[in-house]
């Protein structure tokens, strides 16, 4: 019996004198000593996974199945950017809130359209519009720059956590796992791109609009009080789809593939336009890479 | 001896109409505190003026502050015990009983500022997955834990010595002293790294930032004990010499010569080179496209500092009780100003994607902070209480074992 073991066990006999010991109870403490998710064996995450997928379903009245797909080998995913094409239509920004069952009320984005005045200056993002609200884009004078989790290699976030609740997967994904975050946001104080989102509420999504194919480490419900953000559509790419973002662009400016594979969309990219990645200044070495395909 | 610790706190417990009526407005506070965390802890930290873009606020700044505090109890061990400075070393068990306050309240500023309070065990060593030694946050876990415990051990081995009307032994108390200093200095500096670490944000990404968390933990510490043996010297029999008062004002005025000349040096860093770095400095001090709201705070807080630094300067004036307990007020605040929103916010603003979110805490926070003050005031009234009659040798216990 390890140390952790043994508190669960003297703290559910001090459960069951202080509380009823019906069903609901008990699940209240399983997930209260839920481990972490890397330190469960592939039994304990199956039992971990059906009480999540029955909290669902007494949740939202549905049946939503949670993934737990591991990264491919040979794999380690990059995306590319085109900023000549993008047109700031925010279609990838909710094809993204519809996959990945991110909040309604208050509402939660993992992608942030920036919009900025051709000719200022743009890169300290200092002169970005996020709220902006045209009748129709694209606009004359503007171009536009999504921002996303950059998936850095070297990753901020991940150093900064407490609880080692975030964490770089083999794929190259930056994950949190939703069970094991404290929501103290030392996370997003650390991400320079701003690409964290805090459940400050209670996220809210009516049951009829929740995506229920879901991934532990991905689009599955949150809860009140953790920290999420864009994991490149984990739940689609670890069965060889496109992140949502990719499909929904209508201009095609969102390029997706294995970095390992040379043959792959992004690295045909990354050799033959001249790619730039976010604040490549503080190292971070981010796996997002933008470019110009052709100038206009 | 538990039994003695019973009697010991049966003797601060005793009726005292004016003791009963401070801590039963306290309590008013505190219950008024707590109504306002259960409203938090149903409807999440939404009741919060925090938000995506300024992902912290008033509890951490707090938070920061009495780090500060807590640290500076070390400026009265320096003296006291390594230079055998008397008049210092009578009292600086006061200062130590500060230090476990300051810091039962930091750990209550985290705890009411995280999303998910009941699974702060995964922080903990051995029975969560501490991220050590990679996260500075684990860093602080440890130290400030680590300085509760040094001087809980310090204050409670001192006071049952005195109890037994025994000078406590050097030998076992020294080398927990002498560890306590650096302690000291390393609780506020780990605190200073978790946010100079960060390079997602200029405004704390600046090398100046620790040095500078010492010399105003060093000003604003020692200014609210002053407050605090004056009091306690009106109060209760204690007897506190105005020598040690006026020791701790001058190396106060010390400590602020220091923190002027670090905060002149990064503004001239910042304002001369001018680059984009500086942006959250031209906001706190200047405002930005507009959005100026915490620019007459700094403001305010930079006079005061100012002001306080000459009161104390001046023998004169550090001398003279009103002068002294002015530049006391004026330094605590404009530190409690200069080192919590005004170091936490402008971190924050504009945020990483060029975003101007001002930030002003709600009254939820207001009310769960103010309750927390409560709970420190009241806590640092009962410990006093407690040491007081021990220490004044109004009650001994007999050293004998058999009675």
């Amino acid at each position: 019996m390890n140390r952790r073991d043994f508190l669960q066990n003297a703290a559910l006999g001090l459960a069951g004198i202080a509380l009823s010991a019906d069903r609901s109870d008990a699940s209240f403490w399983d997930a209260f000593f839920q481990k972490h998710f890397r330190e469960m064996d592939e039994n304990e995450i199956k039992n971990v996974i059906v009480r999540i997928e029955k909290e669902y379903r007494e949740k939202f009245g549905k049946d939503i199945t949670v993934g737990n797909e591991k990264p491919l080998p040979g794999v380690l995913f990059g995306y590319g950017l085109d900023l000549s094409r993008c047109i700031g239509c925010r279609r990838c920004v909710y094809a993204c809130v519809e996959e990945n069952n991110q909040s309604i009320d208050p509402q939660i984005h993992w992608i942030t359209v920036l919009r900025f005045k051709k000719g200022d200056k743009w890169v300290d993002l200092e002169n970005s519009e996020k709220y902006y609200d045209p009748p129709k884009v694209p606009e004359k004078e503007h171009f536009y720059m999504p921002v996303q989790c950059q998936q850095c290699e070297n990753p901020p976030c991940v150093r900064a956590c407490p609880t080692q609740a975030t964490w770089k997967d083999k794929d190259g994904i930056v994950v949190i796992d939703y069970n094991w975050c404290i929501g103290c946001r030392y996370c997003m104080a650390a991400c320079p791109y701003g690409a964290r989102r805090f459940n400050w509420a209670e996220p809210k999504r009516p049951a009829e609009r929740i995506n229920t194919k879901t991934h532990y480490l991905g689009n599955r419900p949150r809860y009140r009080g953790v920290v999420e953000k864009c994991t490149f559509c984990i739940q689609r790419t670890r069965n060889g789809r496109y992140p949502a973002c990719v499909e929904a662009c209508p201009v095609g400016a969102r390029k997706f593939g294995n970095l390992l594979d040379p043959q792959s969309e992004i690295r045909y990219a990354i050799e033959h336009k001249r790619v730039f990645r976010l604040k490549e200044d503080l190292n971070t070495n981010p796996k997002f890479y933008y470019f110009f395909a052709y100038g206009r | 001896m538990i039994k003695n610790f019973l009697v010991a706190w049966r003797e601060a417990l005793r009726w005292d109409m004016r003791f009963y009526a401070w801590a039963g407005f306290l309590l008013l506070i505190i219950a008024a505190g707590i109504n306002s965390y259960i409203d938090q802890m149903n409807r999440g930290l939404i009741v919060t003026a925090m938000r995506d873009q300024v992902s912290w606020g008033f509890y951490i700044a707090n938070f920061t502050f009495l780090v500060g505090v807590a640290a500076a109890a070390v400026l009265l061990v320096i003296p006291a015990y390594i230079y055998n400075f008397k008049p210092i070393k009578e009292i600086v068990l006061f200062g130590e009983l500060l230090a476990i306050t300051a810091i039962t309240m930091c750990i209550m500023f985290i705890m009411v500022d995280l999303g998910q309070p009941l699974k702060v065990w995964h922080i903990m060593p051995f029975i969560g997955t501490m991220n050590f030694p990679s996260s500075l946050l684990a860093w602080d876990v440890i130290v400030l834990n680590g300085y509760l415990l040094i001087n809980t051990v310090i204050a409670f081995y001192t006071l049952r010595g005195l109890s037994v009307g025994r000078e406590y032994k050097m030998s076992v108390i020294a080398p927990l002293i002498i560890l306590s200093i650096p302690w000291a200095v390393s609780i506020h500096t780990v605190t200073a790294f978790l946010y100079n670490g960060l390079s997602s944000r200029p405004f704390w990404n600046a090398s100046i930032l620790a040095p500078r968390f010492l010399a105003s933990a060093f000003c604003s510490g020692p200014a609210l004990m002053i407050i605090l043996f004056q009091l306690i010297r009106r109060l209760s029999r204690v007897e506190i010499e105005d020598r040690a008062i006026f020791k701790i004002a001058e190396l106060i005025a010390y400590a602020m010569g220091i923190n002027l000349f670090l905060l002149g040096a990064e503004v001239f860093k910042e304002f001369y080179s001018g680059s984009i770095h500086s942006t959250p400095m031209r906001y706190l001090y200047f405002g930005l496209h507009g959005h100026n709201r915490l620019v007459p705070w700094i403001w305010t807080a930079t006079a005061m500092n100012i002001t306080a630094f000459f009161l104390f300067l001046m023998p004169k004036t550090r001398e003279k009780p009103v002068t002294l307990n002015a530049a006391c007020i004026l330094m605590i605040t404009g530190i409690y100003i200069e080192k919590g929103m005004g170091l936490v916010i402008p971190g924050f603003v504009p945020d990483t994607l060029g975003e101007i979110y001002e930030y002003s805490p709600s009254a939820s926070e207001i009310m769960i902070t103010l309750g927390i003050w409560a709970a420190g005031a009241l806590l640092y009234s009962l410990l006093v209480r407690f040491a007081v009659p021990i220490y004044t040798g109004r009650l001994r216990f007999s050293s004998s074992k058999h009675q």
